[in-house]
């Protein structure tokens, strides 16, 4: 593995055995000393082009927890909206020496411009790139998903398992979400069956092609009884005429696809949400789904850390050159 | 001016023949040929197996001056345009100013006759500033020295159908001809690639099929209604094909055109995201593809026209969504045409012929332009060799940007001469400076 692009770019032994880095990246996190030497003395680039307080946050702290170098670069409402920029800032960058840069970016394509166009000779992480990709959400995800789901219920050792078997709904504004895009490719190559639900307006023209169910209906998804539900965030803008009119209003979504109490108490007991937040409370999740036990949200984001950190260390600690790998030949330092 | 002697040529791809050039038109074909009194002092070019063709005509291409000096000049898009075997182009009207008065037209088209390699007829906008409101000045620019024939709004939609109604009318008076950009802008807001399967994998913003067939199904019956003739710019989905051909069948006085790039490349193309294939309308899918090559060879559509849209590498070394549209393609188009249309049996050199040179100059009103090849005829020729393959190498071409899509690409065939008025711009394959005696 290279750079980290896309969740598509993940074979299924590959998201194993992210996943089974990061199991071993939060034991780590355990211990009373949570730093790890790893990465001492490499160069970690945190290129933010976009707002993201938690993912930044999220990538640095795993950077930082391997002992890497971590620059912030925020290139959020400097002139940075035209792309020679990109390629000066990546030019920057290499004289620099990144030996990983982690790219948030507005323009769809733009984190695989930057890992192609030979701007830059380090590895890069895609941290979400407009309505394109966001892969390490889509691995932390299912790294929690298989926490709660796969196994006893977190009482076995889950290395090595896939999240075969299950049934997940991904709910709300499809259309516009990298998120979105990266759960249905990541989960249907662990072997997890994906329902998307959403309302028409809010599904791209195409959909029917993916590696997924559609349903128009909250209610009969819910029925069918999925292991997990995956709400994704709305907007409010979208519904107004400029932000291209895609639903009535706020309330008539809340209805049609908002999680509250009601919908959440028809899941399966073992079934868990999760968001990727920022959440609107009231508009896709009421506050009693959000806070309730099944939800997953804040473990997400304690996540998030050790899907980087495994993420970082496989990209420039690990044999980069490799494209497959066993998990018996992952050494987390002890 | 001395003569040339062109030995050998197959005209339209017909039997070969002697071709004499003398004065500015074809003076003998044939065995008179040689036996004319300009034959003896003829410079003779060796046109053994080569094709003749009229000089080709563009309906649309982007010169980018006044304004976009960077990307191309008038001078160095009609030296594109003559090693593209072209001898005469549209230039658009989406310049700095804009080509709305008839003081711009007749400067861009002095800067053509200046360069000297192929005609420069200046396209007018028809609306002010290119802002679809209020009509341009679009007699003034008819009857100014550039005697503008074909009005166009290109790179944007003319998509208020009052205003569209409009120039539809107006235009008669003069025998001009309004040839949309059809873009619904409604349904096309940020869009950056065809919407379909590919875009909703890649997510960019979706450029619906149907916002491009709305406004022709639109047009058509506002042409109908008005009784005016209308022309189709780059025409790229198979909805829009079925809707000219309905019109025509009909009776609409109606003419389309289709790019190179449409005729070949797709959707596809974009999982790179590499900014060379960003375009507009956008590349379609493989099913569009086909139905524009019928829709061309059943006659449907009536030209091909380049787009040759050249941009500073700035404006595509970029991510995607920063990246200009455009390619460029005055140097490629003759051989797309060939690979995807010739070399499979669809056309005849005939075919082409009528697509990129006589169809083009009837629509734009063209006098000396697109003309039989005939004893007495103005002698805008192009001679090519049918059997060369080339690779496209973008820093090598006259033009002075480099966005070609086909670059590194194998394509066949290779305008070996080019003549305007009997004055070779082209021979051997390289231009000839004006002034050089020729």
């Amino acid at each position: 593995m290279r750079h980290l692009l896309s969740a598509a770019d993940l074979s299924p032994a590959q998201a194993v055995h992210v996943l089974d880095t990061a199991a071993q990246m939060a034991a780590t996190q355990a211990r009373e000393i949570k730093k790890l030497p790893t990465l001492r003395g490499r160069t970690v680039v945190n290129l933010f082009f976009e707002d993201s307080t938690r993912t930044r946050i999220s990538f640095e702290t795993a950077a930082k927890r391997l002992s890497a170098d971590v620059i912030n670069f925020s290139a959020k409402g400097s002139s940075v909206s035209k792309g020679e920029s990109l390629k000066d800032t990546a030019l920057t960058l290499q004289a620099m020496g990144a030996d990983a840069v982690v790219i948030r970016h507005q323009a769809s394509g733009a984190p695989h411009t930057l890992a192609h166009a030979g701007w830059t000779s380090g590895a890069v992480v895609n941290a979400g790139d407009g309505m394109h990709q966001h892969p390490t959400q889509a691995l932390l995800d299912a790294y929690t998903l298989r926490r709660h789901l796969v196994g006893d219920r977190g009482t076995t050792d889950t290395t090595g398992r896939d999240l075969a078997g299950l049934h997940v709904a991904i709910v709300g504004d499809v259309l516009h979400s990298r998120v979105a895009r990266s759960n249905v490719q990541l989960l249907r190559t662990l072997g997890a069956r994906v329902t998307l639900v959403a309302p028409p307006t809010l599904l791209p023209v195409g959909v029917h092609t993916w590696p997924a169910t559609v349903s128009y209906d909250l209610d009969d998804a819910l029925a069918t009884r999925p292991d997990a539900v995956m709400m994704l965030r709305v907007q409010r803008e979208r519904m107004s005429s400029a932000g291209g009119g895609f639903f009535p209003s706020p309330l008539e979504y809340t209805r049609g696809y908002g999680l509250d109490a009601r919908r959440l108490a028809t899941l399966p007991d073992h079934a868990v949400v999760l968001h990727p937040g920022p959440m609107n409370r009231g508009l896709e999740i009421s506050a009693d789904a959000a806070d309730s036990p099944r939800a997953v949200i804040v473990e997400q984001v304690a996540n998030g850390v050790a899907v980087r950190m495994a993420v970082l260390y496989l990209l420039l600690a690990g044999d980069g050159t490799r494209t497959t790998r066993t998990t018996d030949e992952t050494k987390v330092p002890a | 001016m001395t003569a040339t002697l062109l030995t050998g040529a197959r005209p339209l791809g017909g039997d070969p023949t002697d071709v004499l050039l003398a004065d500015g038109v074809v003076a003998a074909l044939g065995a008179d040929a040689r036996t004319h009194d300009a034959a003896r002092d003829a410079r003779v070019v060796d046109a053994d197996g080569l094709v003749l063709l009229p000089g080709l005509v563009d309906l649309h291409t982007h010169l980018r001056e006044p304004g976009r000096e960077d990307a191309e000049t008038v001078a160095s898009g009609t030296r594109a345009a003559a090693l593209g075997g072209f001898t005469a182009v549209h230039a658009m009207a989406n310049t700095t100013p804009t080509q709305d008065t008839a003081g711009v037209v007749e400067q861009v088209w002095r800067l053509g006759r200046d360069a000297g390699y192929a005609d420069v007829h200046p396209v007018g906008a028809v609306t002010v500033g290119l802002e679809g409101e209020r009509l341009a000045e679009l007699q003034a620019m008819a009857r100014s020295a550039a005697r503008v024939r074909v009005f166009s709004d290109d790179g944007k939609c003319v998509h208020d159908p009052v205003v569209m109604r409009r120039a539809l009318e107006y235009v008669k008076a003069f025998d001009g001809v309004v040839a949309q950009h059809a873009q619904e802008p409604r349904l096309t807001a940020d869009a950056q690639m065809h919407e379909g399967v590919v875009s909703a994998e890649l997510g960019l913003t979706g450029w619906p099929a149907v916002a491009e067939e709305a406004i022709v199904a639109r047009d058509v019956l506002l042409a109908e209604h008005v009784g005016s003739r209308l022309h189709v710019l780059h025409l790229s989905t198979a909805g829009s094909v079925e809707i000219v051909r309905w019109a025509k069948a009909r009776g609409i006085d109606v003419t389309a055109e289709v790019t190179p790039h449409h005729l070949v490349l797709t959707d596809e193309l974009v999982r790179g995201y590499d900014p060379r294939y960003k375009v507009n309308p956008p590349l379609r899918t493989a099913q569009d593809v086909e139905a524009v090559r019928a829709g061309l060879a059943d006659g449907t559509i009536d030209t091909v026209g380049t787009d040759h849209a050249p941009h500073a590498r700035e404006d595509k070394d970029c991510e995607w969504a920063a990246a200009a549209f455009g390619m460029t393609g005055l140097e490629t188009a003759l051989s797309v045409v060939q690979q995807v249309m010739v070399d499979t049996g669809r056309f005849t050199w005939a075919d082409v012929a009528r697509v990129m040179s006589a169809a083009p100059a009837r629509i734009g009103r063209l006098d000396g332009q697109g003309r039989p090849i005939a004893v007495g005829e103005p002698a805008n020729l192009t001679l090519v060799d049918p059997t060369a393959r080339r690779v496209v190498v973008p820093e090598q071409q006259a033009t002075a940007s480099v966005n070609s899509p086909f670059a590194g690409t194998e394509l066949p065939g290779r305008v070996v001469a080019t003549f305007l008025r009997g004055r070779a711009t082209v021979l051997d394959g390289a231009l000839v400076e004006p002034g050089v005696p020729a």
